[in-house]
């Protein structure tokens, strides 16, 4: 057993994992986060997208151990101060860009990402960004609608609600 | 102008705001203190005999709480099947034993051997890999002509042979319809291959079973889609427990599509190594896990005929088809390639006659059962690729060709049993030609050309039987459950409202859209009416959620309690406003007494039937609860066009949808967001099924697509914008809201669209191809060229 410790979502965290303890299960188990999905065992899906020091990583490929000392975010850390939700979630509500909700957390902390380096991204530059991001429910449409407005362009234009 | 409320209003949902913060209450989410954890070793072999399993050395691991195998089982009961379907010589289908854990043999890869039971989930995989199995292998049985070939190897020693049922559908009209046939102008005949698929929600299955020794009480939380259905199958069907000692909980559950309908083995052991443990018990599936654990679906292999007279009128239809079931007979697999298959395949059109048979046949597989449309897109595929292909060969339109052969008049009753309330198929395809933009077609073509690509259009109808169903007529047909639904209306003391319903939401919007339709009954704020589902202890009864029947049935019961409560407040009403009951109305949430200036507002109502000081205590009870229960007079029928444009690069065989628009028609609409983001879910299903996805076995029965690396689920960059609309309202005739139901539609309408397109392209090159079977990877397509 090894100790680990780290900040999450501004706050210090720290417990005892094994060498073999990944990100996401150190989230999800011990810190009680769960709001960080596993939906794959081979990091294909992207439901337990984190950031680590500021970029997107998928949090079952990365040991907790080598999180040491790192600034981690999750979802739990996204809304606003108040509570209300940020402009990236709000867009995924606003434009109808989840269903169950399984996907969603990802697929927010990789928009974030995506947004970070690309304050404007084309339909066809969420589209690509979300390779590693899988939704089952909405085929998309709507979660690149919300991510679009949410970089505040105008996506009126693209079809229905 | 768009409503800012109830029903027809595009309300935003209230569950997104705890799924966008992290904030959902999944099953893997719950914890109980002193939970151990349980790992399925699982056999790795298609189809073996069982020589011995060896616990010993696993059995002394550290955090070892108890191995379970097969033998710990004799006596419990088997995975019950909820559908006897009876052939077409009157018996009933072969039904086989379905074990928690294996017992003797194994049927297919990925069947649960033993379980281990251990204080940490690593600890439980440690000990499993420790466990000395002995599986002497056997042939396997993956084809299914192969499997019905005299003296194929046997899935099941003790029945008779690998066939469930040889079902004939309508027996009585095939006679008839070969002598069509003799008699026909033109026969146009295919065969093709509905691809078995995986559903792959994004949550992966969990179960958690909790006893309480204090009291005898047991207590699963799973991800089902139908918590009282697993409490009636594993209750009175496996376990022995009563349903007043079991509690089933599906919280937030991340995706269904179907699979989550059933009840599963792994459920039934988590309730059942909770007692035989004293201690909860929990297993989380892996991805890996849930490739060879969930029910798969489709697989259907059919040769389809239409008949055809000189004036281009179909006059009768044949069909023959494969259906497999896998190992094991699911929960309802029976049902989807007969009762939700044959009754759909007159389609849109007054096809008079029509022959349905359908083989069912056991292989060393996943068991096989209900995905997003269920029969309904195995039905559409095969009747809209052979009117495509009819088309072509008698050099008509595509789309004048349906049109001439629309059912027109409602309600129509068709060959194969249903009765069609309402529907307008030329006004969904008048929308679907209005929205494709057909007139441009020829120049977005040579556009595409310029650029070396082949570009083709394809158009499609479909129907669905949503809603299910009429109890008393899926009794007839071999359900071995009534298919009602039930929801409590609870108001409390201060005006706001808990309905309790046995539908549940998995991704649906329930909370809101059914928010919507109370809250509009009594004309108040969406917000005073709290959504409440996914637990046996506080609905009555519930049979869940699928066949896109929530609205439909849940909906309609939902109505019918609230139409109750509303009656008996406008007695209270009627009380404290000394008129006459007949006189009240009810309006923007207040209660006023017709033509005069006289209200008391529903919180005054509400505060009366808790505090009755002033209260009519001789006629009524106080308080103000309702509960309803909702047996549908019919299925729905939602109906639709779709087009789909695709170009073909010719050197790769690779295809892009460029685009895909659909009209449907689902009858009156509650939240048109949530509705239009279900038929887009529902198309990128169907693309997905017709370009990428398929699970292959090989000979041995391994499953080769067993992973995301393996298995293309459709991505972001897959995938265009859709362009939807479902302004063509019919509504239901025969539920409360006028209602049809959107789930599946998607799912059923598109693949047709993206398999005609594709053709066309191949068309427009002077290929003659006529077909290829899905998915239409590029490997297929090049050949199909070549």
């Amino acid at each position: 057993m090894a100790q680990v410790s780290m900040t999450v979502n501004g706050k210090a965290a720290s417990g005892e994992v094994e060498g073999r303890t990944l990100l996401s299960s150190f989230l999800r188990d011990q810190l009680m986060l769960t709001g960080t999905h596993v939906g794959c065992d081979t990091s294909q899906c992207g439901a337990c997208v984190v950031h680590v020091d500021g970029q997107a990583v998928k949090s079952c490929t990365m040991l907790a151990v080598e999180a040491e000392g790192a600034e981690v975010a999750t979802i739990e850390g996204q809304a606003n101060a108040d509570g209300s939700l940020n402009v990236i979630q709000q867009a995924f509500q606003d434009h109808h860009g989840l269903q169950c909700g399984f996907c969603t957390p990802g697929m927010v902390m990789s928009a974030a990402a995506l947004l970070k380096d690309n304050p404007k991204p084309s339909e066809q530059d969420v589209r690509e960004y979300l390779e590693g991001n899988i939704c089952r429910c909405t085929g998309y449409h709507n979660i690149v609608k919300s991510i679009m407005a949410a970089s505040g362009q105008d996506v009126s234009a693209i079809a229905a609600e | 102008m768009p409503k800012d409320g109830g029903i027809g209003a595009s309300s935003k949902r209230r569950e997104d705001v705890r799924f966008l913060t992290g904030a959902g209450n999944y099953t893997d989410d719950i914890n109980i203190r002193g939970q151990a954890y349980v790992h399925f070793l699982r056999s790795d072999i298609a189809h073996g005999t069982i020589k011995s399993i060896d616990t010993g050395a696993a059995a002394a691991m550290p955090g070892v709480v108890r191995i379970f195998t097969g033998s710990d089982f004799e006596g419990v009961g088997g995975m019950p099947c909820g559908w006897q379907v009876t052939d077409k010589h009157g018996q009933p289908m072969q039904e086989p034993a379905h074990p928690i854990l294996a017992q003797g043999k194994v049927r297919h890869v990925g069947e649960p051997v033993a379980a281990v039971v251990a204080d940490t989930l690593e600890q439980a995989r440690d000990a499993a890999e420790a466990i000395a199995l002995d599986i002497d292998e056997l042939p396997a049985v993956v084809d299914m002509k192969a499997a019905l070939a005299d003296g194929s190897t046997k899935v099941h020693d003790d029945l008779n042979d690998n066939l469930c049922y040889d079902w004939g559908f309508v027996e009585e009209n095939k006679d008839a319809v070969n002598k069509a046939f003799e008699n026909a102008a033109h026969v146009t005949s295919l065969e093709l291959v509905n691809n078995r698929l995986v559903a792959n929600p994004m949550e992966p299955r969990v179960a958690l079973g909790d006893y309480a020794r204090g009291t005898d009480d047991s207590t699963l939380y799973t991800t089902s889609q139908n918590p009282h259905v697993i409490r009636l199958l594993m209750g009175a069907f496996v376990l022995g427990i009563p349903e007043h000692k079991l509690r089933v909980v599906a919280p937030d559950v991340g995706g269904g599509f179907g699979t989550k309908i059933f009840h599963y083995q792994e459920e039934a052991f988590c309730t059942f190594a909770a007692k035989a443990c004293n201690r909860p018990v929990k297993w989380t599936s892996s991805r890996s896990e849930a490739f060879i654990s969930d029910a798969h679906g489709r697989d259907h292999v059919t040769k389809i005929e239409l008949a055809l007279d000189a004036d281009n009128n179909f006059t009768a239809l044949r069909t023959e088809t494969h259906a497999n079931m896998g190992a094991y007979l699911s929960t309802f697999a029976p049902s989807i390639p007969t009762w939700l298959h044959g009754t759909l395949m007159a389609g849109n059109y007054k096809t008079p006659l029509i022959y349905v048979n359908v083989k069912a046949v056991f292989t060393n597989t996943v068991p096989v059962d209900a995905y997003r449309g269920a029969g309904r897109p195995e039905a559409t595929f095969q009747l809209e690729r052979v009117v495509d292909k009819a088309a072509r060969e008698l050099g008509v339109d595509p789309i004048a060709l349906r049109r001439q052969n629309f059912i027109t008049e409602f309600p129509y009753a068709t060959p194969v049993a249903v009765e069609y309330d309402t529907g307008d198929y030329h006004g969904t395809m008048d929308k679907l030609e209005e929205m494709g933009d057909f007139a441009g077609f020829a120049a977005r073509r040579a556009e595409s050309e310029k650029n070396g690509k082949l570009r083709g259009l394809g158009v499609n109808c479909y129907i669905e039987a949503c809603g299910i169903a009429p109890s008393n007529l899926v009794g007839q047909l071999g359900a071995r459950a009534g298919l009602y639904e039930s929801a409590t209306v609870r108001v409390n003391a201060t005006g706001g409202l808990v309905v309790m319903t046995g539908s549940h939401s998995h991704g649906q919007g329930h909370e809101t859209s059914f928010a919507q339709v109370v809250a509009e009954m009594i004309g108040i704020d969406e917000n005073m009416v709290e959504i409440v589902h996914g637990d046996t202890a506080n609905t009555p009864m519930g049979m869940g959620t699928y066949g896109s029947r929530s609205i439909a049935v849940g909906g309609s019961a939902m109505v019918r309690a609230t139409e109750k409560i509303i009656n008996k407040a406008k007695k209270i009403a009627s009380h404290l406003l000394e008129a006459s009951e007949a006189d009240i109305e009810l309006k923007d949430g207040a209660f006023s007494v017709a033509g005069t200036d006289k209200s008391v507002a529903w919180g005054d109502v509400t505060l009366a039937a808790y505090v009755p000081h002033n209260y009519p205590l001789e006629d009524i009870e106080p308080g103000l609860e309702e509960t309803a229960f909702y047996d549908p007079a019919n299925f729905t029928y939602p109906s639709g066009a779709y087009a789909c444009e695709v170009e073909v690069d010719p050197d790769t065989g690779k295809v892009t949808i460029e685009r895909f628009a659909a009209a449907d028609d689902f009858g009156n609409i509650i939240n048109p967001m949530i509705v239009t983001g279900q038929v887009h879910g529902g198309i990128a299903q169907g693309i997905g099924q017709a370009l990428l996805e398929n699970c292959a076995y090989d000979e041995n029965g391994q499953l080769l697509s067993a992973s995301y690396m393996d298995y293309a689920m459709p991505r972001a960059d897959d995938l265009p914008m859709f362009d939807v609309d479902h302004s063509s309202q019919t509504p239901c005739t025969h539920n409360p809201l006028g209602v049809k139901g959107c789930g599946e539609a998607g799912a059923i309408g598109s693949p047709p669209a993206v398999v005609n397109a594709v053709v066309d392209a191949l068309q427009s090159a002077g290929k003659d191809v006529m077909h290829v079977d899905m998915p239409l990877s590029p490997d297929r397509v090049w050949a199909a060229m070549q």
